[in-house]
C-alpha cells in the first residue's frame, strides 16, 4: 500500500478541482438547474450562491497555479458588479421589450413598441425630447461651471501659506452636504417672499424679485446651486495632480526664463490632464443624472425637466416600468456614444503626445 | 541647506507646492467664506429659536459682534433643536416620543463605512490587476465597468428590489452594503488605475528582479505610493455614499433607514410645510462625522500623489 502511494502520489483535492474547473461549472449548473426547479426561491438562491462559489473556488486556484493574476486581482469586483448592477441591468433591458407595470401582475411582450413609442407618439415623444434637450443644457452648464470654478480654486489652494488647512476645509464642506438638506435650503434662498437672494435685490432694487419666475432663471438657480456643491469635487482632482508636479522642472523653466503660460503648458497641465479628464468624464455622467436638485427646486416646471426626472417619473410615480427600462436605455446609447467620443479623443491625445 | 541642493537636481521630495504668505491667506480666506456661507446659514439656522426661521429680514448672527450688526439681524442661540432631532412631541401638545434617530445615525455610519471600505479593498485590488496584469479586452471589461455608473439609479433600482425581495435581503444590511459597495467599485477602480498607471515602473521592476512575489511588490511597494490616491477615494466614496438617497429610500426597512431618508420624513411629515430648525439641525449633526474624516485624511490628500520614489 505504501508503495503504491509513494510511486503513484494521489492528487490533492485542491488540485482535482484545479484541473475540473469544467467539471465544477457542470456540477454546479445541475445542481442549480434542480434546486431552483425542486425548492423556494429563497432556499435555492443560496443553493445557487454555493454552487456559484465551488466554481469561484475552482476558478481561483486554477488561474493560481497558471499565473493569471490579473483575472485573479480583477475576479472578486466584477462578482460584485455582475450581481448588483450588470444582472439587474440586462433584467431591465429585457423589460424594456415588454409592457410591464410594477403594480399589476400582467406581462407581454411588445418587442421595440416601448422604444417607437417614446420616439415618435406625439405626447411622449415631445416630452421625452424636450427633456433631452434640457439635460444636453444642463450637461453644458454645469460641467463647464464646475470645471472653470474647481480649477480657480485648485490654482488658489496650490500654494503652501498659513491656514490652508482650515481654508480648504470650507471650500470642501458644500460636497458633503445632503442634497436633501442643501436643495431645500436653496429653495428657502430663491424663495420670492422669505428668501435672502430676493430680500437684498428687493431692498437694492426696490421692485419685487422672482428668480425662478422664467425659464432662464430657473436654470441659472439649478445651475449655480449644482455648480457651488460640485465644484469642490474638481478642484480636489485637480489639486491633487498640482501638488504631484515635480518642483525641478519649475526651477529649471525659471533658469531658461520660459514664460509662466508656457510653464503651464507645458509642465504643470500634462501633470493634471489624466485627473482633469477623470473630472470631466464623472462629472459629465453625473450630470447627466441630474434630478434631484430639479425636483426640490422647480418640479420640473418652467420646462426644466431633465430625462432622469422625466424617468424617474414615468417609472415610479406613473408606474410604467417597461416604458421608463426603454428610456434609460435610450440614456445609455447616447452616454455610451458619448463616453466613447471622448475616451477616443483622450487615448489619442495620450498617444500624440 | 542641503535639503534644496538636492532639491535642485531632482532628488530629495520630488514633488512640492511652493510657499506664500499671510497674503495669500488673506485672500483665500475671503473667497472660501463667500463659498461657505450657504453652509454656515445652514449651521446658524440650527441654533435659531424656532420661530426664527423664516424671518423677514433673515437673522444673520448669533451674536451683534459688540455692536457691528443691527440689531434685527440678531437671534438668540439655542440648543432646543438638537434635543428634538431625538426626542420630540409628535403630536400638537403630546408628551416628547423618541424619535430613533440615534438608530438612524449609527445605521448610515455602519452602512457607508463598511460599504466603502469593502469597495476600496475590492477595487484597489482590481485597479491594480487592470493596470499591472491586463486581461485580453482590458479596456472592455473597464468601459463595461463605468457604464454601471452611467445609468440613474431608479434604473437598476427596479430589478434589484425584485431580486432582494425574492431571496429575503430587502430591508437587511447585507443587502445595502452589496449595493452600496457595487455602486462604489466603479469609481474606485478607475480612480485608483489611474493613480497606479502614474507610478514609476523602475522600482517595481528592480524589485522583481530581486526575487520579490508580485504580493510583496502590491504590499510593500506600489500601496505606500498611492495613500494620497486611497485617501481621496475614500474620501469621495464616503460623500456619495453618506448622502445617497434614492437606493436609501426605495431599499431601507425601517431598522436600516438611514439619516437622509428619515430626515426627509421628519421634516416634511405633518403637512405644516418644512421645519426648517429641525432640519438644519439634523444636517448638522449629519455633517461632523464625514467632515471630521474628510479633516484628518487631507494631510494624505494633499501630500502629493508621488513622494521621495524615482520619477520617469
Amino acid at each position: 500500500m505504501t508503495a503504491v502511494s509513494s510511486t503513484l502520489p494521489t492528487p490533492r483535492l485542491t488540485a482535482v478541482v484545479a484541473h475540473n474547473w469544467k467539471l465544477a461549472i457542470a456540477v454546479a449548473v445541475v445542481v442549480s438547474a434542480i434546486s431552483m426547479a425542486g425548492l423556494p426561491a429563497a432556499v435555492s438562491f443560496w443553493v445557487v450562491g454555493a454552487a456559484a462559489a465551488l466554481v469561484a473556488a475552482a476558478f481561483t486556484v486554477n488561474a493560481y497555479r497558471r499565473h493569471y493574476f490579473g483575472a485573479l486581482l480583477v475576479a472578486p469586483a466584477i462578482a460584485v458588479l455582475f450581481v448588483m448592477n450588470i444582472f439587474p441591468l440586462l433584467w431591465s433591458l429585457g423589460l424594456s421589450f415588454f409592457a410591464y407595470q410594477a403594480n399589476q401582475q400582467t406581462i407581454r411582450f411588445v418587442g421595440l413598441g416601448n422604444y417607437v413609442r417614446i420616439l415618435t407618439n406625439d405626447l411622449a415623444a415631445h416630452a421625452t425630447w424636450g427633456a433631452l434637450i434640457n439635460t444636453a443644457m444642463f450637461v453644458v452648464f454645469t460641467v463647464s461651471a464646475q470645471m472653470i470654478v474647481g480649477f480657480l480654486l485648485a490654482i488658489l489652494f496650490s500654494k503652501q501659506f498659513p491656514l490652508r488647512k482650515y481654508l480648504l476645509i470650507l471650500v470642501l464642506t458644500p460636497m458633503m452636504l445632503s442634497v436633501v438638506a442643501s436643495g431645500v435650503f436653496f429653495t428657502y434662498y430663491y424663495d420670492p417672499t422669505f428668501g435672502i437672494l430676493s430680500y437684498v435685490i428687493n431692498s437694492i432694487s426696490g421692485n419685487q424679485f422672482i428668480l425662478m419666475s422664467n425659464k432662464v432663471g430657473a436654470v441659472a438657480g439649478i445651475v449655480f446651486a449644482d455648480a457651488w456643491m460640485w465644484s469642490p469635487f474638481v478642484m480636489l482632482l485637480v489639486l491633487a495632480g498640482l501638488v504631484s508636479v515635480p518642483k525641478y522642472l519649475y526651477e529649471a523653466a525659471a533658469i531658461d526664463r520660459i514664460s509662466s503660460w508656457r510653464q503651464f503648458w507645458m509642465i504643470t497641465f500634462p501633470y493634471i490632464r489624466g485627473l482633469l479628464m477623470l473630472a470631466l468624464l464623472f462629472r459629465t455622467i453625473e450630470a447627466f443624472k441630474l434630478a434631484d436638485l430639479v425636483i426640490l427646486l422647480t418640479k420640473g416646471g418652467n420646462d426644466t425637466l431633465t430625462i432622469s426626472y422625466h424617468l424617474i417619473r414615468i417609472a415610479n410615480e406613473q408606474n410604467k416600468t417597461s416604458e421608463g427600462a426603454a428610456i434609460s436605455y435610450l440614456m445609455l446609447f447616447m452616454v455610451i456614444v458619448l463616453t466613447n467620443l471622448y475616451l477616443y479623443l483622450a487615448n489619442r491625445r495620450t498617444q500624440g503626445a | 541647506m542641503a535639503e534644496s541642493i538636492l532639491g535642485k537636481l531632482g532628488f530629495g521630495r520630488a514633488s512640492g507646492v511652493d510657499k506664500a504668505g499671510w497674503g495669500r491667506t488673506l485672500a483665500v480666506a475671503v473667497v472660501a467664506f463667500i463659498y461657505f456661507l450657504p453652509v454656515l446659514f445652514i449651521i446658524f439656522t440650527a441654533f435659531k429659536p424656532q420661530g426664527d426661521a423664516l424671518l423677514v429680514p433673515p437673522t444673520l448672527s448669533p451674536t451683534s459682534l459688540f455692536g457691528l450688526i443691527p440689531d434685527h439681524f440678531v437671534f438668540k442661540p439655542t440648543l432646543e433643536n438638537f434635543g428634538s432631532v431625538f426626542s420630540r412631541s409628535m403630536t400638537p401638545d403630546g408628551a416628547p416620543e423618541a424619535t430613533g434617530f440615534d438608530r438612524y445615525f449609527f445605521n448610515s455610519i455602519f452602512i457607508a463605512s463598511a460599504s466603502v471600505l469593502l469597495a476600496l479593498v475590492i477595487g484597489t485590488l482590481a485597479a491594480f490587476g487592470f493596470s499591472r496584469y491586463p486581461l485580453k479586452g482590458n479596456d472592455t471589461y473597464l468601459f463595461i465597468i463605468l457604464t454601471t455608473r452611467m445609468l440613474p439609479a431608479i434604473v437598476v433600482i427596479i430589478p434589484v428590489i425584485l431580486m432582494f425581495r425574492v431571496v429575503g435581503l430587502s430591508g437587511s444590511y447585507l443587502g445595502i452594503i452589496m449595493l452600496y459597495t457595487a455602486f462604489n467599485l466603479a469609481f474606485t477602480i478607475w480612480m485608483m488605475k489611474s493613480f497606479f498607471d502614474e507610478l514609476s515602473p523602475d522600482v517595481e521592476d528592480a524589485a522583481r528582479i530581486d526575487g520579490s512575489s508580485g504580493m510583496r511588490v502590491f504590499f510593500k511597494i506600489c500601496l505606500p505610493q498611492v495613500i494620497a490616491g486611497l485617501a481621496a477615494t475614500f474620501v469621495f466614496g464616503l460623500i456619495l455614499t453618506w448622502n445617497e438617497f434614492l437606493f436609501a429610500l426605495l431599499l431601507s426597512g425601517p431598522d436600516t433607514r438611514t439619516v437622509p431618508v428619515a430626515m426627509n420624513q421628519a421634516v416634511s411629515s405633518g403637512g405644516r410645510g418644512t421645519d426648517w430648525t429641525l432640519l438644519a439641525a439634523i444636517e448638522t449633526l449629519f455633517l461632523i462625522p464625514v467632515f471630521l474624516v474628510t479633516f484628518f485624511l487631507q494631510n494624505h490628500l494633499l501630500r502629493g500623489v508621488t513622494f521621495g520614489t524615482v520619477k520617469r
